[in-house]
């Protein structure tokens, strides 16, 4: 990874068009590669969803504002992490030496959210129940915690933790000082699901231009290593879905250590960055993708492992639930929270001495699908 | 091997197949509703179109005068920080002459979609329509200019400008 | 600084198709699945053989579903693989057999599914009238602008350029639209004359009813494998040589409609990796994308195979004929076979690999083809997306 360049994460930003949000972090992410995309970069890969935007094909409306005029663009339908990844196969095929990739959330721009997740239910068999979208999390929520035998109020610690973390992280949004026993009183969205366990929606755009060995070195000598990716959907179909497990994590989280040569990520993991949309998702990641055994997320985490100055920091950004959440960014603000990290570049929430770390995403609701990165300095 | 007598599958259904309830269908109606940051180079140009003017911006690098105005130049990949009045006058650039709405259904007034040049720019316009024009007399490279709605009726809207009338 | 060290060789080894059609029982899921099984029963190989997944499909509003490249997947084979969806338009058919490309050529994986679905009858009350939001929201969608009206300025823009009469590109919805007889797929395959074209209804001038490609639902797969696993899978493995994608700028007004110069980029960038330097000479047949008669004509020069406003000329002359020199969608198009969007590209993909493996029937082209170019494109006049490919 070359370059990075990320905007502060707001509630809204109405003084500035999508494009020209864009534009921001694209300029900082070249500036940090020390890069001309006009020159240097050679394909652009972005990560959007027509319904987050309001545009049908809206792959028409990104290449004048991260530099890729006229060049080989395309668009991922999928988060951040999964268009990093397009990018770092289009770079092994040999094709390219510089690739920049690109996310972006104009949350702010949908006026009823609620409406477009109810679009993205199955039309057939779930949109007729008339519930909310939430209820899918709730279920799950539900059978996580009833299958590890966790109290209800370890995920209020994930919470507290969380939104803790992010007063340290002037790019977040929701940062808090928050008590985790205050939190059981807090609104019920749909049971077990509290409106404290959801991340709430946040604007941004970020910008990560990653490079061949060969090229990155003509750039920096300090450039932070992709080790290893992976992603895998399960069920999209509600009724045939394994409701307490995170399998399309552990499955990416296979293939990714595999390639980063991760046997033991228990103990070769020095820092992690996984989703938290939702609160239980944080511990039902930790456990899919090896930070955790089966069942014992919620004890490490209770422990004090999972804190900064634990053994296995998650989430010192805050994730989502701390920084906010910004849809299809979502993946690409892992990875370069991740990234800072090994970089030493993470400011007042920095993780000191870490070499290697992991990057997981989740496509949000109603999906079973997710990525990993593995980041190494080595 | 793929072989010529292998049929393709799929079933293929008729309109009134569904009108006459031969196949079971569902119905939905999707509530998408945005409302959509101008920000700062489409937000002036619409504040200006209220104001009677059309703007655009002047890349300092490369010297190009381009509408819809953007902050930044595509080509130089560098920000833009000049503002240009232009004038509402152009040429037709293309046109066509549409006998369709947008939900398909048949105009007996047909419309005449337009990319108007714009004068004083490097060969940039925007899309509008051209009125009060007979459809046969339409040529390319045929100079026009804006016909604005009234001032006090102007929202904002790249429909303050009714259409682009023969010079 | 384009390192262009391609370092493994991918294969095309099976294909499957359904049936274009405007309006399919099937659902979706069901489309893809088809699509799916066929090729997976052509090459032999079991879901189980599949190491990676790549989706296409275009816009989400036909199918009123958010995400529907997760909504599709159970049915494109992708559960419990690595699945991604590529989207970029109209060019998405041509392009996901690149992205699939990556998969391979990367040497991630050995194998990649490509699945091209659609479903835009689901769409009402017309498909088109989804069309109406790839518009500039803050722009142009306050003018009520209609899909056809892009088609009808680019096409203007190109006959006013060369001159050429409406005559000439007719031609090429006649050639195609009988051409289209010879495939099993085809939605609406019949013979129609000149005459007919020039009289039918005009939509937007120049557009008539009969230069439109018809709106359907269908769906296309293709498998990729590494070139050791394409050779144990089959004897005749058809090879992507060449990939290119390009993207122009978003301001289509501040540009000449008349060239698809971003086609023309895209050509090069996979000629040059194919190693092609005389397109007219060395390309035995194309598939270029057809939604309009006359982009075939706008294609064609885009694709460098004849000179800017040459191809009217050559269809004319009976060039482009499938026994002519430079035969031409061979396959029917999207003319004759039918468009839904996504698969429709990916249909051109399937023709190149059934036509270069001598497995196209009625429709084979004559002699020894041993190279040909598919090409899609999409956007806002904005994509070309080039595949190369040889048997």
């Amino acid at each position: 990874m070359l370059g990075i360049g990320i905007t502060q994460l707001r509630r809204s930003t109405p003084e500035v068009s999508y494009k020209e949000l864009m534009f921001e972090a694209a300029i900082k992410a070249y500036e940090d590669a020390r890069v001309d995309p006009r020159k240097d970069v050679e394909s652009f890969v972005c990560s959007s969803e027509d319904f987050w935007e309001g545009t049908s094909i809206f792959d028409e409306y990104v290449p004048d504002q991260i530099g890729g005029a006229l060049k080989p663009v395309c668009t991922i339908s999928a988060d951040g992490m999964y268009g990093l990844a397009t990018a770092y196969m289009q770079i092994l095929t040999g094709l390219f030496d510089v690739v920049a990739v690109e996310a972006h959330s104009k949350a702010s721009d949908i006026k009823n959210l609620d409406s477009i997740y109810d679009l993205s239910l199955d039309p057939i068999y779930t949109r007729p129940l008339g519930l909310n979208a939430s209820f899918i999390a709730g279920l799950e929520m539900n059978k996580f915690l009833h299958s590890r035998a966790a109290p209800i109020s370890s995920l209020r610690r994930v919470v507290a933790k969380n939104r803790g973390n992010a007063l340290l992280n002037s790019l977040a949004m929701n940062g808090a000082k928050l008590d985790p026993y205050e939190l059981s009183h807090s609104e019920p969205i749909s049971y077990p699901l509290s409106s404290h366990d959801i991340a709430p929606v946040a604007d941004g755009a970020a910008v990560a231009v990653l490079a061949s060995e060969e090229a990155a070195r003509n750039f920096r000598d300090d450039p932070v290593w992709i080790a290893g990716v992976g992603w895998s959907s399960d069920s999209p179909t509600l009724e045939t879905r394994e409701w307490s497990e995170a399998t399309y994590a552990k499955l990416a989280a296979r293939q990714a250590y595999k390639m980063a040569r991760i046997q033991n990520p228990m103990q070769d993991i020095q820092v992690a960055e996984i989703d938290d949309t939702y609160s239980y998702k944080e511990l039902q990641h930790a456990e899919a993708i090896g930070l955790a055994g089966h069942s014992k997320a919620h004890e490490l985490l209770e422990h004090g492992d999972f804190d900064r100055d634990g053994t296995l920091p998650v989430n010192p950004s805050g994730g989502s639930l701390g920084m906010g959440n910004t849809l299809e960014m979502n993946g690409l603000v892992r990875v370069i929270e991740l990234a800072l990290q090994l970089r030493g570049e993470a400011g007042a929430h920095q993780i000191h001495g870490v070499q290697t770390g992991v990057a997981q995403s989740w496509r949000g609701l109603p999906t079973t699908s997710g990525a990993v990165i593995v980041l190494s300095n080595k | 091997m793929r072989t010529e007598s292998v049929t393709p599958p799929g079933v293929s259904l008729k309109e009134e197949d569904i009108e006459k309830n031969r196949v079971l269908s569902t119905v939905y109606y999707p509530k998408a509703e945005y409302a959509w940051a101008t920000g700062i180079a489409v937000g002036r140009f619409l504040s200006e179109l209220k104001s009677g003017r059309i703007i655009g911006t002047k890349c300092s690098h490369c010297g190009r005068i381009v509408v819809p105005p953007r902050m930044f130049c595509e080509w130089c990949f560098k920000r833009v920080g000049k503002w240009v009045y232009l004038p509402d006058t152009g040429k037709v650039n293309t046109f066509s002459v549409s006998y369709i709405s947008t939900d398909t259904t048949r105009l007996k007034t047909p419309i005449i979609p337009a990319v108007i040049e714009i004068d004083g720019t490097s060969n940039a316009g925007f899309l509008h329509l051209l009125g009060e024009v007979k459809p046969e007399e339409v040529r390319i490279g045929m100079r026009v200019k804006a016909a604005w709605v009234e001032p006090r009726l102007r929202k904002g809207s790249i429909t303050d400008i009714k259409y682009f009338v023969p010079e | 600084m384009r390192s262009m060290n391609i370092k493994k060789r991918v294969a095309v080894v099976g294909a499957g198709m359904t049936k274009f059609m405007r309006r399919a029982q099937e659902t979706g899921k069901e489309l893809a699945f088809e699509a799916v099984r066929q090729a997976l029963d052509s090459a032999k190989l079991r879901i189980e053989d599949i190491d990676s997944v790549s989706m296409g499909s275009a816009p989400d509003a036909f199918d009123g579903v958010h995400m529907k490249g997760e909504y599709l997947l159970d049915g494109a084979g992708g559960w419990r693989k690595p699945y991604s969806r590529a989207f970029v338009g109209g060019g998405t058919g041509v392009f996901s057999p690149i992205h699939g490309w990556f998969h391979v050529a990367s040497g991630l994986f050995d194998t990649c599914l490509v699945v091209a679905e659609e479903k835009m009858s689901s769409c009402l009350p017309h498909p088109q009238t989804a069309f109406l939001t790839i518009f500039d929201n803050m722009l142009e969608r306050p003018l009520g602008p209609n899909l056809i009206w892009i088609f009808a300025l680019e096409m203007q823009r190109y006959m006013h350029v060369h001159k050429i009469p409406k005559e000439h590109i007719a031609q090429v919805a006649v050639k195609n639209k009988r051409n289209a007889l010879d495939h099993p797929s085809a939605q609406i395959a019949r013979k129609v004359t000149l005459q007919d074209v020039l009289s039918s209804e005009v939509m937007a001038w120049p557009v008539q009813r009969l230069d439109i490609s018809p709106v359907s639902d269908g769906a296309c797969a293709v498998i990729l494998a590494s070139e050791d696993v394409a050779r144990k899978i089959t004897d005749s493995p058809v090879w992507i040589d060449g990939v290119g994608w390009n993207l122009d700028t978003t301001y289509w007004t501040n540009r000449d409609l008349y060239f698809p110069r971003y086609v023309a980029n895209a050509a090069r960038m996979a000629y040059s990796m194919a190693g092609i330097h005389n397109p007219r000479r060395e390309i035995d047949f194309a598939e270029p994308y057809d939604p309009f008669d006359y982009k075939e004509l706008h294609h064609m020069e885009g694709l460098l195979l004849c000179r800017k406003g040459e191809a009217p000329k050559l269809t004319v002359e009976g060039v482009t004929e499938r026994d002519g020199k430079l035969p031409i969608c061979p396959s029917g198009g999207l003319l004759g076979v039918g468009n839904p969007i996504a698969a429709a590209g990916m249909m051109k993909i399937c023709e190149l690999f059934w036509q270069l493996r001598g497995e196209a029937g009625k429709r084979q082209v004559p002699g020894d083809v041993r190279t040909a170019v598919a090409q899609a494109w999409g956007d806002l006049m904005q994509i070309g997306t080039v595949v190369v490919m040889r048997s």
